[in-house]
């Protein structure tokens, strides 16, 4: 498929902001003017009519658990999910084993895409060596080999003057840290948020501000040594406030947060909920509220779905047992979608949240908008499709998700990337 | 050189043409060293007290043959065999040495300031002669004479100085007396061993080490301390070569009268590919021929020869 016109679909544009009713051509994987030829040739067509065409979707917060993990995820696995979410491009994070903190390991990730040849992968490389937090990995090297981000994801970086010297060596790079910001001895051994719903579960809480404390934290460091700071999954309101704050003191800080943090709260693990269990823990129903007023305000800056595989043997345990972590690639863009449908957000906030500000944050090269010349990555999406996301439906691994058997408004149909055409449902 | 002036602390304590007056002077004892023989009289009676704290063989080496060089008397302080390892404070060590009535202290010392405290405590002159990350005043004179020995006028020149600048006493020297001459001085390094804070209009961080080096008539090697390693400012030794070490093809990117020069110890294929050195491209050995004669003019000035 060298040649594909997109016929009759209505094409989001982030950039421009449009929502418009108009064809869009691809010649070998690249977005191509054609209004001016009259002709092409060998060109296949499909007519999308009635359907929504996004700038492809871009998460940039998974774990693809390999290699070392590979019982509950691999590379091949983790893309097939991704394209059934409707993603064209996924960011991998580094806590595999042996974890990505190498040039082999990166390359060995990169090289494994590449013959898997579905959709782009794109690594994040560890900020310190065996993701230990006590020296820098070899992030040159890293950048050098195809890295996009660093990040210590999983393992907080609770050295402040290691922070600090990742986010000043990294600058030299010009690559961006990515913090897991969580004061992990203020969270010691909790397992859900610290409220009401850990007291009556009886069950040790993981306070909010040992989040917030962890960004305040990165987030003076970044403005003092003028770097770039990504903030991954953002939960709490007081998070937003200090995200929101410094944003508007100049400080060159982006952040995500995941479907679930806008979804559901601490209710979810009433019953004891293993597959509502990851870290940062789902929070009060008053940060949800604020966790949604920051993405309408731009607070927040990309949707991510922390994606995180683990079994159903690992998850099939008590709440203190089990692993932090839920799968989200194909529950991300129809989660997003309820916003759409609440009239909360436009599909070209979709757009920006899900594709543009991804591939800005990480320097993507030409992706995460509909304009000539850049990449052909497609995502086209019925946004009128009622569907039911049972557990058969799962392509990953592992089925550990709190949304099973929910009802949904949106599907992605197919996308396109590298030149090809992939059925995502 | 401004009357009464007995200590050589920072750069930054002179003048442009007190820099002037020191090189003009360097100059004139450089002939002393091409004789066959190599000695003065001029500090025949005086006495001086070299103290290193750290480890050195050129400045130390330096220092002592000019002394010998001029007819001082020099007393050479070991630490490891000294009172200091007894306990004994800095101050009390120079007060002791004070009551021998030498003329001068010439200091070097792990923690910066340290010759600044002294030279408050002494009658005698001090000199000195590297102090903590602060300053290494007679290694930027010997680097401005080496320069002006081949360039004509410091002012128009591009000085690229590339490594880990933050803990760097001779960077910070250099910047202060180049930058005073009128360089246009080029930093590179990681972030995490640039300064963070800007030190003045003609001093500027480079975005690359091409940027860095591009058209440079000047281009200031500094040594990575493998130990950096160990406190987060570089990931490794083997990232810090593949990053940030000055490759003939780097080089080839500066003017084609390029000067490279580097303060020592040099770490080969660390900051600097060893091939530069092996090829006569770089001006190390010239930097130390001139550090004597330099170190010579500043015991001579600095001892007040001419008021008596």
């Amino acid at each position: 498929m060298q040649k594909i016109i997109i016929k009759n679909g209505i094409v989001v544009d982030p950039i421009t902001k449009t929502e418009i009713k108009r064809d869009i051509y691809i010649e070998n994987g690249v977005m191509k003017d054609f209004s001016c030829k009259k002709t092409i040739e060998d060109v296949e067509t499909l007519d999308v009519n009635g359907l929504v065409v996004l700038p492809g979707l871009i998460d940039m917060h998974v774990h693809l658990r390999e290699p070392g993990f590979e019982y509950k995820e691999n590379i091949k696995s983790g893309m097939e999910a991704a394209i059934a979410g409707g993603f064209t491009s996924i960011c991998c994070m580094p806590n595999t084993n042996p974890p990505n903190d190498s040039k082999s390991v990166n390359s060995f990730l990169l090289n494994r895409a590449k013959s898997i040849n579905l959709i782009n992968l794109f690594t994040v490389g560890a900020i310190s060596k065996d993701l230990n937090g006590s020296s820098l990995s070899n992030i040159g090297e890293l950048k050098e080999s195809g890295a996009v981000a660093i990040s210590d994801d999983g393992n907080p970086v609770d050295d402040s003057s290691l922070m600090a010297r990742a986010l000043l060596y990294a600058k030299t790079f010009d690559l961006p840290v990515i913090s897991h910001s969580e004061d992990i001895k203020l969270r010691g051994k909790g397992v859900m948020n610290e409220g009401v719903v850990s007291q009556r579960l009886g069950v040790v809480g993981i306070p909010a501000i040992a989040e917030e404390i962890a960004v305040a934290r990165d987030v003076a460091l970044a403005k003092y040594y003028d770097a770039r700071l990504h903030i991954a999954h953002v939960s709490t309101k007081g998070s937003v406030n200090i995200i929101r704050q410094a944003k508007k003191e100049g400080v060159s800080l982006t952040c995500e947060t995941c479907p679930h943090y806008f979804t559901l709260s601490e209710d979810s693990l009433l019953n004891y909920n293993t597959n509502a269990k990851m870290n940062p823990p789902l929070r009060t129903k008053e940060d949800v509220i604020a966790v949604k007023e920051a993405l309408l305000d731009g607070t927040i800056d990309v949707i991510a779905s922390d994606h995180a595989p683990h079994t159903e043997d690992e998850k099939d345990t008590t709440l203190n047992d089990a692993p932090f972590g839920i799968i989200g690639l194909q529950t991300s863009l129809p989660l997003t979608l309820k916003l759409y449908n609440e009239k909360k957000l436009t599909l070209t906030d979709v757009a920006r949240l899900m594709s543009l500000n991804p591939a800005k944050i990480l320097n993507l090269g030409n992706r995460g908008a509909i304009k000539n010349g850049f990449a052909g990555d497609i995502t086209i999406v019925d946004i009128n499709k009622k569907w039911t996301f049972t557990k058969d439906k799962i392509k990953s691994l592992s089925k550990n998700s709190p949304f099973i058997n929910m009802d949904f408004v949106g599907l992605p149909l197919y996308v396109i990337v590298n030149a090809n055409l992939i059925n995502a449902n | 050189m401004g009357e009464g002036k007995k200590d050589l602390i920072s750069i930054n304590d002179l003048t442009k043409s007190d820099i002037y007056y020191f090189i003009e002077t360097a100059k004139e004892f450089k002939k002393i060293s091409l004789k066959d023989i190599k000695k003065v009289p001029t500090l025949r009676g005086k006495t001086v007290v070299n103290l290193f704290y750290e480890p050195s063989t050129r400045t130390r080496s330096s220092f002592e043959i000019a002394q010998k060089r001029l007819s001082a008397d020099s007393l050479n302080i070991s630490i490891p065999q000294s009172s200091v390892t007894k306990g004994e404070s800095l101050k009390d060590t120079i007060l002791n040495l004070e009551s021998m009535k030498p003329d001068a202290f010439v200091i070097r010392h792990h923690e910066s300031g340290a010759p600044y405290f002294i030279s408050k405590i002494t009658k005698a002159s001090t000199i000195n002669a590297g102090d903590g990350i602060n300053e290494h005043p007679t290694q930027c004179l010997l680097d401005i004479m080496t320069i002006m020995e081949e360039k004509k006028d410091i002012a128009s020149l591009k000085v690229a100085i590339i490594g880990d600048i933050y803990h760097s006493r001779v960077a910070r020297s250099d910047i202060y007396g180049l930058s005073k001459l009128g360089a246009e001085i080029y930093l590179y390094g990681p972030y995490s061993l640039l300064p963070q804070f800007q030190y003045s209009q003609n001093v500027k961080i480079a975005s690359s080490m091409e940027e860095a080096v591009k058209n440079a008539d000047v281009i200031i090697m500094l040594r990575i301390q493998k130990e950096r390693a160990s406190y987060y400012f570089i990931p490794s030794i083997e990232e810090y070569r593949n990053f940030f070490k000055l490759t003939q093809n780097l080089l080839s990117l500066a003017s084609k009268d390029v000067m490279v020069l580097h303060p020592g110890p040099v770490n080969r294929d660390v900051e600097i590919a060893g091939s530069i050195i092996n090829e006569n491209k770089t001006h190390i050995l010239k930097q130390v021929e001139n550090g004597v004669a330099v170190r010579m003019a500043c015991l001579y000035i600095l001892l007040g020869v001419q008021k008596n």
